[in-house]
């Protein structure tokens, strides 16, 4: 199964044709003392997935914030504390920002979004931004961890980094040592590329070839058509060096799926498809995690996907920084989430946290293809002397995040 | 399979000689019965889907089984080791425990946010009390008077009124509570705290928290160590911590909370159950699908017998 995402990258220039703002609130007014935290995302023209399954759901993410904000609230009513979630899809980039600044006008503080990462950037540096936070619930955006990171912005949803070093440590773990790299068009696969050469290096992981994703099939749904893919996919994996796995960088959902048991060699696929590293995945119930699928597909009437996942976590931490910290001011809340004695129950068997240098949550990254959970890194015997967790994503000691 | 069942019904038949061991296996949707003494494997008795929590009726002649994904509670007579009957339980039952005088049982219900009150006599839930966010441990106190519910999305211990149903105070503990434990004494409520890795002793007249224990177990991180189940010996001296997937029990000082020793045993270390006159302790492992037993005197594992898939519950008794 490939991943269901948005081509945030790409999608953003397309969207500025039209300009009507869709700032909604779905849930009631809020109450007196209510903790106020703004939604904000734009709605993604989604291009269709290659598979004709799994179809991208017109509601990923918000989903996820709705039923953390039910969580929020049932544990609230037994602290006096109540949530409150407005929602703004915006159609485009400017409409996004408006909504932004329109819910800082009104005093909100505490913001979950949505966003393209140049869109995040342009609201964290406006001027009224500087005493808000923002919980980027989506974007796993290297450079938002890096050079692009703000004081202001914390991160639920892990970085490519994160997912690319789940995967090299299990092919460790396996003993796999050699990877071909097949990379897509769009520049999210380049972005996404650009995170498995790093994670290669770091666990020595030698890439044998790296095999542009050119063709279009075009007809491929005509009653021939998978001939057209077979003889494609043979033809650029013919004559490789051996290796061990081909890792695809498609989060387009574009070709990703038609790799498998089409290659010369008969090799396994991982990356944006086959064995994929993420956040959160349809097989995944350990830890208790059949109660948070449960309950979301009673919710939502669909599965959890990551990016619904990274919502949730968005929302619960706002609502676990309240309920520790004992307030329902939004300045202190931030503050607690930053804080020594901040931490978050995922359905991942251990503390989420988020790292100081760069605002990252650290999380496990769960190794799933569309039907079993095969693994989850950190893999054992990976050590660290701060957390296990920091074996995945950029550590302290090589960030690139300075922040003023 | 028949054969076992026989065999168990042959010796069911005669005069119990010693203690039994029953087992919940998650996977297998069965209970296996060991005997006590030789653990050797007696039956193997087919339940209702997914059994998780098990307990003993205070006349000890049933044996009460959470079949978790048939949403509802089964009853095991001990003499036949049959299935005869079902309770209600409300939706997704997993942990309960029972009033002191039998008559009734206090049952989570994770999918819910709500603690279901069955009268076992009647065969009917008789009343429900909304609580937080998966509620999962469930403790009755020694006078039957207040029964504790922990919820694990929502971190709290409710204490509930068993009189009036209603919530009386609500304590947040570390992430993540799985179990709650009374002192014997009824002047402390211990709750575990599996991500969080910590156990909270509250006092339980005023709601407070008077103890966070934690666990630094030699050559592992920590983060490994995520208690579960709590066992309190009778004298109130000592209580015994599965640790999960820290592959250990911590065995505490009651008095000082001083961790006195960890014992090594199976893989993830679910919950555990004295033997009647509390000189052995048995372990359900989760992952190793065994069940260790404990000398509580020495503080050793002298045993461990493989058992269903995902062991998750044991109790002892005739």
């Amino acid at each position: 199964m490939g991943r269901i995402r948005a081509l945030s990258v790409l999608a953003l220039p397309l969207l500025f044709t039209t300009t009507v703002a869709a700032a909604q609130s779905s849930t009631p007014a809020p109450t007196a003392n209510a903790i106020e935290i703004a939604y904000i995302g734009i709605k993604s023209d989604r291009t269709l997935p290659l598979s004709y399954l799994d179809q991208p759901p017109a509601d990923e993410g918000i989903q996820g914030a709705r039923l953390a904000l039910a969580d929020n609230n049932t544990t609230g009513q037994f602290l006096n504390q109540s949530f409150h979630l407005s929602e703004a899809m915006a159609v485009d980039a400017a409409v996004a920002v408006d909504a932004f600044k329109a819910r800082v006008a009104a005093g909100d503080k505490l913001f979950v979004v949505d966003l393209p990462a140049p869109v995040l950037l342009q609201l964290a540096d406006l001027p009224e931004a500087k005493d808000v936070t923002i919980l980027d619930a989506t974007s796993e955006d290297d450079a938002l961890r890096a050079e692009g990171c703000r004081r202001n912005v914390l991160h639920s949803s892990p970085s490519r980094a994160m997912l690319a070093d789940a995967l090299m440590q299990y092919m460790m773990i396996k003993k796999w040592s050699r990877i071909a790299l097949i990379v897509g068009g769009d520049p999210a696969d380049k972005l996404y590329a650009d995170a498995v050469r790093n994670a290669a290096r770091k666990f020595r992981i030698k890439i044998v070839q790296e095999i542009p994703w050119t063709f279009d099939p075009g007809s491929r749904r005509t009653d021939t058509g998978h001939y057209a893919v077979e003889a494609e996919v043979a033809r650029i994996t013919q004559g490789l060096s051996d290796y061990d796995l081909l890792v695809v960088a498609d989060e387009g959902d574009n070709f990703g799926d038609e790799l498998g048991y089409r290659t010369t060699l008969p090799r396994p696929v991982a990356g944006t498809q086959g064995l994929v590293p993420s956040a959160w995945a349809r097989p995944f119930e350990q830890w208790g995690a059949t109660q948070l699928q449960s309950r979301f597909l009673k919710a939502a009437n669909r599965w959890m996907t990551d990016k619904d996942y990274g919502a949730w976590l968005a929302v619960r931490a706002v609502g676990e920084a309240a309920a520790r910290g004992q307030t329902t001011d939004p300045a202190k809340i931030g503050a607690f989430m930053r804080s020594k004695d901040f931490d978050l129950a995922g359905f991942k068997g251990t503390k989420l946290t988020f790292r100081d240098w760069d605002g990252q949550l650290r999380e496990p990254i769960l190794l799933a293809d569309a039907r079993s959970l095969v693994s989850v890194s950190p893999q054992p015997g990976f050590l660290h002397q701060v957390s296990e967790l920091d074996t995945l994503g950029v550590d302290r000691p090589e960030t690139k995040c300075h922040m003023p | 399979m028949k054969t076992l069942l026989l065999t168990a019904l042959l010796l069911a038949s005669t005069p119990a000689l010693a203690d039994r061991i029953y087992v919940s296996n998650e996977k297998d949707n069965t209970i296996t019965v060991l005997d006590g003494q030789s653990y050797n494997i007696l039956a193997t008795v087919p339940t209702g889907q997914r059994p998780r929590a098990i307990l003993l009726s205070v006349d000890g002649k049933s044996l009460y089984i959470c079949a978790s994904d048939s949403d509802e509670i089964q009853v095991m007579d001990l003499a036949t080791l049959k299935i005869t009957g079902t309770l209600p339980s409300g939706p997704d039952p997993e942990r309960f425990d029972t009033s002191p005088d039998g008559k009734f049982l206090y049952v989570a219900n994770e999918n819910d946010n709500k603690v279901s009150v069955v009268d076992v006599a009647a065969g009917k839930i008789v009343a429900e009390t909304p609580v937080g966010i998966e509620p999962e441990g469930m403790a009755v106190s020694p006078d039957g008077k207040t029964v504790v519910d922990t919820t694990e999305t929502t971190s709290m211990a409710h204490f509930i009124d068993t009189e009036t149903h209603k919530v009386v105070a609500n304590v947040l503990v570390d992430s993540r509570p799985r179990v709650a434990a009374w002192s014997p004494d009824g002047a402390q409520v211990w709750v575990s705290s599996e991500v969080g890795g910590a156990v909270n002793v509250i006092d339980a007249t005023t709601h407070k928290i008077l103890k966070k224990i934690t666990f630094d177990v030699p050559g592992l991180t920590t983060g490994k160590a995520q208690p579960v189940d709590i066992k309190l010996t009778k004298d109130g001296a000592t209580a015994f911590i599965a640790l999960g997937p820290a592959n250990r029990v911590a065995v505490v000082d009651a008095k000082t909370f001083a961790i006195q020793d960890y014992i090594l045993v199976g893989q993830r270390v679910w919950n555990m159950g004295f033997s009647p006159d509390q000189k052995r302790l048995m372990t359900a492992n989760g992952v190793s699908n065994d069940i260790t037993i404990i000398d509580v005197a020495t503080k050793k594992p002298v045993k461990s017998v493989p058992v269903g898939r995902s062991p998750w519950g044991v109790v002892v008794g005739p």
